[in-house]
């Protein structure tokens, strides 16, 4: 038992009642990453030092001069900066970095009185789908052990569903925290492109990260994408566009709601299980009023091959700044400076990070830059231009979030191939830009499975509004994985 | 498209400034091989007239007053400098 079982209006009620304090939240917090996560390995980084000051801190301000997330725990992902805080991106790299700064919506968090808890694992850069390419660690699936928790924030995903923290920060390229949070069976949301600042987080894809929220339920998660959301001086591709009041579209109606089905989403390779729990969810929509109708995105089956070529050609300009100068690993076996570039690099960088690199540089180099970097691009265009029409007439996309429950640890990663096919579902909408949520529809051998609602640009209200209806008729949200009830 | 050689994959790595064995040269020629195969579907579509999108978002340029403002302390911005001298980054030769 904990208490991060609850949400957090409970918490903030057990606070005001005096049951509880935010020194007993952040105690609790480091007590249960003390039991678990020598199974779990979610943590790089623990800040306890600075969270049990700041707790006793926070507890002594009044009631009325808190928000509805004060004094909760969370917990960051590690490409995410935090000033005097090692932060590492999982890489060799990168190792005993101290950002001097903290990235905008860490100072955010700080504004809305939370309470950070520690930096979690990644696959290297955001570069996975499992966190495998941890240069550290490899975090496990709370619900199995023996599986993974998905990529590239699977330790964020698995630190809340193992009630490490009930808040955590991910970020999403291509997929990686709607995966995970399918994967680990809590909710994640990749926010529309420019919804929340990207200052502090270290680049992969500039065009295509954003950092969102993953919590143990919809009104949670609501509330800290409205705490992080905003235009930021410092990132001038942040858009200046009103932050609303998430919470408060959560009223349950979705009488009138058109939801789309694209045939795409349920075709080749998406499970049998995964097909049924998306479809019961349809269903569970259609009783509170909705209608669902199929659509097609033909272009589709080009978004992994775009993808691909234009991630990893911002990744490798992106990853251009590690050069042993400034900051990171530095190679003791080079005699000049070039030498110095070529082997800090080599010998910090994963291979993962170096095959990409490698990808993104031979796609942007003279001769190819054409075939496949403008090509790619231009069928971005194509990819996005069916989002657009299908919203046209639609209010929200609706598919599974992965074609299956979390692989084996071990499973697939000889195939660089295989593990690409997993991010088939969710890439397409970072192409696109829209904003997208994963939340649990259901389980394949007590695997969780994820239902994900896409929307339009800008228009995470209405996603936030059709999760909390469906949530509100279901109980997978609530249910907890074995270890979960450790002593 | 042709397969990728070794050759290419040295000159790519060259540009990438990324030392590689030859080892590493072979099987970067092979997994590049397969991902560049699988990105050739992409030559199936119709791109003619289409404009590639660099961006999702109809931004175009984002100005701010020219105004100077403090930066950073400078013990902050030799923290995480692994040879430095007097307030100033140590490199090996840059000329032979």
């Amino acid at each position: 038992m904990t208490v991060f079982e609850r949400t957090s209006a409970q918490l903030q009620e057990a606070l005001k009642t005096r049951e509880l304090t935010i020194t007993d939240l952040t105690s609790e917090a480091f007590a249960r990453v003390e039991k678990l996560d020598g199974d779990v390995q979610a943590f790089l980084a623990l800040n306890k030092e600075e969270a049990t000051a700041r707790a006793a801190e926070l507890d002594q301000v009044p009631f009325e001069e808190r928000g509805p997330l004060f004094g909760m725990p969370i917990g960051v992902k590690d490409n995410i900066v935090t000033e005097g805080l090692e932060t590492t991106c999982a890489s060799k790299i990168l190792e005993g970095f101290m950002p001097i700064y903290d990235a905008t919506i860490v100072q955010k968090l700080r504004d809305a009185g939370m309470v950070t808890i520690g930096k979690l694992n990644m696959d290297e850069f955001a570069m996975g789908s499992s966190n495998e390419n941890s240069a550290y660690k490899t975090t496990k699936n709370p619900w199995n052990l023996n599986h993974v928790p998905g990529g590239s924030s699977g330790a964020s995903a698995a630190a809340v569903a193992a009630g490490e923290v009930p808040f955590s920060l991910g970020s999403d390229t291509g997929g990686s925290i709607r995966q995970p949070a399918a994967y680990c069976g809590v909710v994640g949301m990749k926010p529309t492109y420019g919804r929340v600042s990207r200052f502090g987080l270290v680049a992969f894809a500039s065009s295509l990260d954003q950092i969102g929220p993953i919590t143990r339920n919809v009104t949670d998660n609501a509330l800290l994408l409205e705490a992080i959301s905003g235009v930021d001086e410092m990132d001038s591709t942040s858009a200046d566009v009103p932050v609303p009041n998430y919470a408060a579209a959560l009223d349950g109606n979705i009488k009138g709601l058109k939801i789309a089905v694209p045939k795409e989403f349920l075709g080749e390779g998406v499970g049998e299980a995964a097909k049924k729990s998306v479809l019961d969810a349809l269903e569970v929509l259609k009783a509170q009023g909705a209608t669902v109708e199929e659509v097609s995105l033909p272009h589709s089956k080009y978004a992994l091959a775009a993808y691909y070529i234009l991630s990893s050609s911002e990744a490798s300009s992106n990853l251009s700044r590690f050069d042993g100068i400034r900051y990171g690993y530095r190679s003791e076996n080079a005699t000049n400076l070039l030498e110095l570039y070529k082997q800090s690099r080599a010998e910090g960088f994963g291979d993962e990070v170096k095959r990409r690199i490698m990808l993104g540089t031979y796609s942007l180099s003279a001769g190819t830059y054409d075939a496949y970097y403008k090509k790619a691009q231009q069928a971005r265009t194509l990819i996005k231009a069916d989002y657009d029409k299908v919203f046209e007439n639609y209010d929200v996309i609706i598919g599974p979030t992965a074609p299956t429950p979390a692989f084996e640890v071990g499973a697939n990663v000889e195939d660089p191939m295989t593990m690409y096919a997993n991010d088939i579902l969710t890439i397409p909408i970072n192409l696109a830009g829209v904003p997208a949520i994963s939340i649990p529809c259901g389980f394949e051998n007590g695997l969780p499975l994820g239902l994900q609602i896409i929307g339009k640009h800008f228009d995470e209200e209405t996603i936030y509004r059709v999760a909390y209806a469906y949530e509100q008729q279901t109980d997978f949200n609530t249910q907890t994985p074995a270890l979960w009830e450790v002593k | 498209m042709a397969k990728i050689s070794k050759e290419e994959v040295k000159h790519v790595a060259h540009l990438a400034r990324l030392a590689i064995t030859e080892e590493d040269a072979e099987k970067f020629a092979e997994q590049l091989g397969k991902i560049t195969d699988f990105a050739e579907q992409l030559n199936e579509l119709d791109t003619t007239n289409v404009e590639p999108t660099s961006h999702v978002l109809p931004l175009v340029n984002v100005m701010r007053e020219d105004v100077a403002k403090e930066g950073l302390a400078i013990e902050k911005v030799m923290l995480n400098v692994k040879s430095q001298e007097a307030g100033q980054i140590k490199v090996p030769s840059i000329m032979e």
